[in-house]
């Protein structure tokens, strides 16, 4: 008898659980989701409301896919997670056994009590259907805020403006994203948001959203007053636990796993978004709600439901995202703040930089972040592997170069102005 | 409708210049200054109108509302023009009289671009005149406008200022030119990047008189194509890919790239598109192949040519036989075994054919009339499929269907991009977010984010190298290389 997998979940993580196990084994696997019927990319939706794509192209697999691979679609809500009957239920009150269970029910949009916070034109930016709320009530908006500066935010203040809705966006700390960004960076990115007509609020928070049914206007913590039809939370995201609270699995903010993504019932397994590491690698955190881990977490979980038991290893650290124009990659780890014992080199130009880090003492290159030039991965890999000098990186940097060709190269200008740092 | 003032010049420009030329087509108008101002304001106004809807943003990807607008996501406006552009096809190839071409002196839009034509060749315009023009102010006009519209990628600026000069230089204004100074010889065809078999009748036999008889120039033309197939191009194939040709050179992917830019995102990305593909566009290369064949074999032996048409013969077949040998030993791994059946296949009918002809001294070839044969292509291909079907579907198909699924000269660089090219798409590391851009406004129906998503680079004969997918990649994971770069 073949194995039966079951997996909650069909974004990147479960469904790169399903599609990588297939090529393994022959087990029956089954993907359970509430969301939507096939896999979309999460990170595309945004440019399905701009108009650069229609829905359908966010689907990375023909609808033919799935029944091709053998791998079963159930659309439906998962109620409850029985793991010592070894059964899930669904909303319609069908009940699924399994010999293995795959939790990958990613995110949910943090909120944090706000009064007037469930009001019509109130929401995150997360499922597909926020995106289908969010388009029904597009022609009724014509002044909008988005609360939060993260890299949600911006896609949803980007979003916005695209359809000529005069934006307010408010973020919390001093400068742009600077959980992630160091000011400097973040000045620039401010700059280019400034340029694109949002009206950026640093330092501000929201107070409270305002209105009868449907929000009117909200309140800043400085007491000032935005007229808006739309409010868009952007605060963060937590694991989308919550259903399985009442269980006997382990959970904290997100469902426990060791380095086998294994929760406490052995034949219980999470990734990504909602998983949450015991003991993350160093330099990492337990809950990394980003599109590539999920994808390792799926390739490696897969293997290890094939029979080879594997342990997760998420490898060097990286990154991307877009904010408005400006492209940014990240390779290692570049803190917004430095420890006593790192050194960095900034540079900039015309909406373009590079943030190196590396070690004071030894000069080994630790990571970088780069705006406007994209940067080849494979070069920064070896790097960090070979655990190669901030020197070499210098001298190599137009071999890391990916930009398209005929492009301006910058690498010259960067490199004298880290030897002009040096000296 | 929200435009501004710019656009609205812009719209008024250019249709006041197309009001001009349909005042012309029903003999209202004429006169040389009126035809300089329309072409004028046609040009102008698309320049004026891309101003206005560019230039004030900030530079970047400029893709918002594709699919809102009814001309790029096939709404009423597109099939409008889709008709429009079909029927001015249908009446170029088959009824040129209701544009005025007539022999016994031109009238209506023919006539109005006589003055231009006297001033460039010498002789009065023809239905091709006119097309050739508009086609010209076309590429210009809408390069600028994909110019403005890519201004921060300096890739496509290069590429688009290539395709613009070629368009107007090598297609447009030296063919006529070199009419204007030789006026004495037949014509053939003096478009120096245009060769077989895109341009089809180049072996035919009034084609191969024309050149042979046209002096220097002539026979100028006759080994600069003949190097431009055997040589010039899988030489430039190898070291850039078919984009040098394709997407850098060429006058129907010139207009798919500019006037067509607001349509690629409308091709079809199926499997099942892409296996019509790989049948359609090798069934052309493989008609236009038995075509040429027995065109120049009847040519050979009625005009008792120094070759020896059995020779010609013996010729092909050992040209096939080498190209299936390579295919069986060395470049088996980089083609499906479809793609492999259908060479063994062909090459092996195609042999027999010639084989059987030589024993029995056959005229025809393959036992149908060369004449017959080039007629027909010239009717289903050259003109049905590369024109009717090929521009006028634009708005519904996409801007590359004859290059996609035509284009025998496509296919053949395509081979050669297979095979033996250092021309690859890159991909980023793990960085793709399989978004779905780069497949979306892939004008050749690849889906790019099907190998980016699992890290592999993209090397697909299909490829014209526009470099569109790399610029509308939000994570920076596709860029074009021309071999490997050692890290």
């Amino acid at each position: 008898m073949p194995k039966k997998i079951v997996i909650i979940g069909n974004g990147v993580a479960g469904i790169t659980t399903a599609i990588e196990l297939r090529k393994l084994s022959d087990c029956e696997i089954t993907v359970v989701s509430e969301e939507s019927e096939y896999f979309f990319s999460r990170t595309a939706l945004m440019y399905v409301f701009m108009g650069h794509m229609k829905f359908e192209h966010t689907q990375p697999y023909e609808n033919s896919f799935w029944a091709k691979n053998n791998i079963t679609l159930k659309k439906g809500r998962v109620n409850a997670v029985f793991p010592e009957k070894n059964e899930i239920s669904l909303e319609n009150d069908e009940v699924l056994p399994y010999d293995f269970l795959v939790l990958a029910t990613g995110s949910k949009p943090n909120k944090y009590n706000w009064l007037g916070q469930d009001l019509e034109g109130v929401s995150g930016l997360y499922h597909k259907q926020d995106l289908e709320l969010l388009e029904n009530y597009a022609s009724k908006i014509k002044k909008a805020v988005v609360v939060g500066g993260g890299l949600i935010g911006v896609e949803l203040a980007e979003m916005l403006n695209s359809r000529g809705i005069e934006v307010t966006f408010l973020v919390r700390e001093n400068s742009f994203w600077d959980m992630v960004l160091s000011e400097n960076e973040g000045r620039m990115l401010e700059k280019h948001i400034l340029e694109h007509g949002i009206n950026l609020k640093l330092n501000t928070e929201l107070k409270e959203i305002q209105g009868k049914e449907t929000v009117e206007s909200i309140m800043t913590s400085e007491g000032e007053s935005f007229e808006c039809q739309f409010v868009g939370l952007t605060v963060g995201v937590s694991p989308n636990v919550d259903f399985l609270r009442n269980s006997s699995l382990n959970i904290n903010k997100g469902i426990l796993v060791n380095e086998y993504l294994q929760t406490n019932v052995p034949n219980v397994f999470a990734v990504g978004d909602c998983a949450e590491i015991q003991h993350p690698q160093e330099g990492r955190r337990p809950i990394e709600a980003v599109w590539y881990t999920g994808k390792i977490m799926g390739q490696t979980l897969a293997k290890t439901l094939a029979g080879k038991k594997t342990a997760y290893n998420p490898g060097n650290w990286f990154n991307s995202a877009k904010f408005f124009d400006i492209e940014y990659q990240t390779y290692g780890l570049a803190p917004a703040k430095l420890n006593e014992n790192q050194e960095e080199y900034y540079w900039e130009k015309e909406n373009k930089a590079v943030r190196i880090v590396f070690d004071k003492e030894n000069r080994v290159f630790e990571g970088i972040n780069t705006f406007g030039i994209r940067m080849r991965q494979d070069f920064f890999e070896k790097v960090l592997d070979r655990k190669e000098s901030v020197d070499f990186v210098m001298e190599n940097l137009d071999k890391a170069n990916f930009d398209p060709e005929f492009y301006k190269k910058y690498e010259k200008e960067v490199k004298n102005g880290f030897i002009v740092q040096s000296a | 409708m929200n435009l501004d003032l710019s656009k609205k010049t812009g719209l008024s420009l250019g249709f006041g210049g197309m009001l001009i030329l349909m005042a012309a087509l029903f003999n209202l108008l004429n006169g040389s200054a009126l035809l300089y101002i329309s072409l004028c304001m046609i040009l102008a106004g698309i320049v004026v109108y891309s101003f206005g809807e560019y230039a004030g943003e900030l530079s970047g990807i400029k893709n918002d509302e594709v699919w809102f607008k009814g001309v790029s996501s096939k709404g009423i406006v597109a099939w409008i023009l889709g008709f429009v552009l079909t029927a001015f096809y249908v009446v170029i190839y088959w009824f040129p009289e209701y544009l005025g071409l007539h022999k016994e002196g031109n009238t209506g839009l023919v006539a109005f671009f006589d003055p231009l034509s006297f001033a460039l060749n010498g002789h009065g315009a023809t239905q091709w005149f006119v097309y050739g023009t508009l086609y010209t102010v076309a590429i210009l006009g809408f390069g600028v406008k994909f110019i403005l519209k890519y201004r921060h990628n300096t890739y496509q600026i290069v590429r688009t200022c290539s395709v613009m000069f070629f368009q107007l230089a090598f297609a447009f204004l030296l063919p006529e030119f070199l009419a204007k100074l030789n006026p004495e010889l037949d014509y053939f065809a003096k478009d120096l990047k245009n060769m077989w078999p895109l341009n089809y009748y180049f072996f035919e036999d009034w084609h191969l008189k024309a050149m042979l008889g046209g002096g220097n120039l002539g026979m100028f033309m006759l080994f600069f194509g003949i190097g431009m197939i055997f040589l010039i191009s899988p030489i430039l194939t190898y070291f850039f890919g078919k984009r040098w040709y394709c997407s850098w050179v060429c006058g129907c992917g010139g207009l798919a790239e500019t006037a067509g830019d607001s349509f690629r995102q409308l091709s079809d990305k199926s499997v099942k598109a892409w296996k019509i593909e790989r049948w359609l566009i090798h069934s052309v290369l493989l008609f236009v192949f038995i075509t040429t064949v027995a065109v120049i074999y009847s040519f050979l032996i009625n005009e008792k040519a120094a070759l020896d048409p059995k020779l010609f013969l013996v010729g092909v077949i050992v040209f096939l036989g080498i190209f299936s040998l390579y295919v069986f030993k060395i470049g088996y791994k980089k083609l499906a075994l479809d793609a492999r059946k259908g060479i063994y296949w062909a090459s092996g009918i195609i042999s027999a054919f010639l084989i059987i002809n030589m024993a029995i001294g056959n005229t025809n070839v393959f036992f149908i009339d060369s004449y017959t044969l080039r007629s027909w292509y010239g009717f289903l291909i050259g003109a049905a499929f590369s024109g009717v079907v090929g521009v006028g579907f634009y708005p519904i198909l996409g801007s590359r269907v004859w290059c996609r699924f035509g284009c025998p000269m496509a296919a053949i660089l395509g081979f050669q991009q297979k095979l033996l090219s250092r021309f690859r798409i890159t991909t980023n590391g793990s960085q793709c977010i399989s978004c779905g851009n780069c497949s979306t406004y892939c004008e050749m129906g690849i889906d790019v984010r099907a190998y980016a998503q699992k890290g592999e680079d993209i090397v697909r004969s299909s490829c014209v190298g526009c470099g569109v997918c790399s610029a509308v990649c939000p994570r920076g994971v596709l860029k074009l290389e021309n071999g490997r770069v050692e890290i």
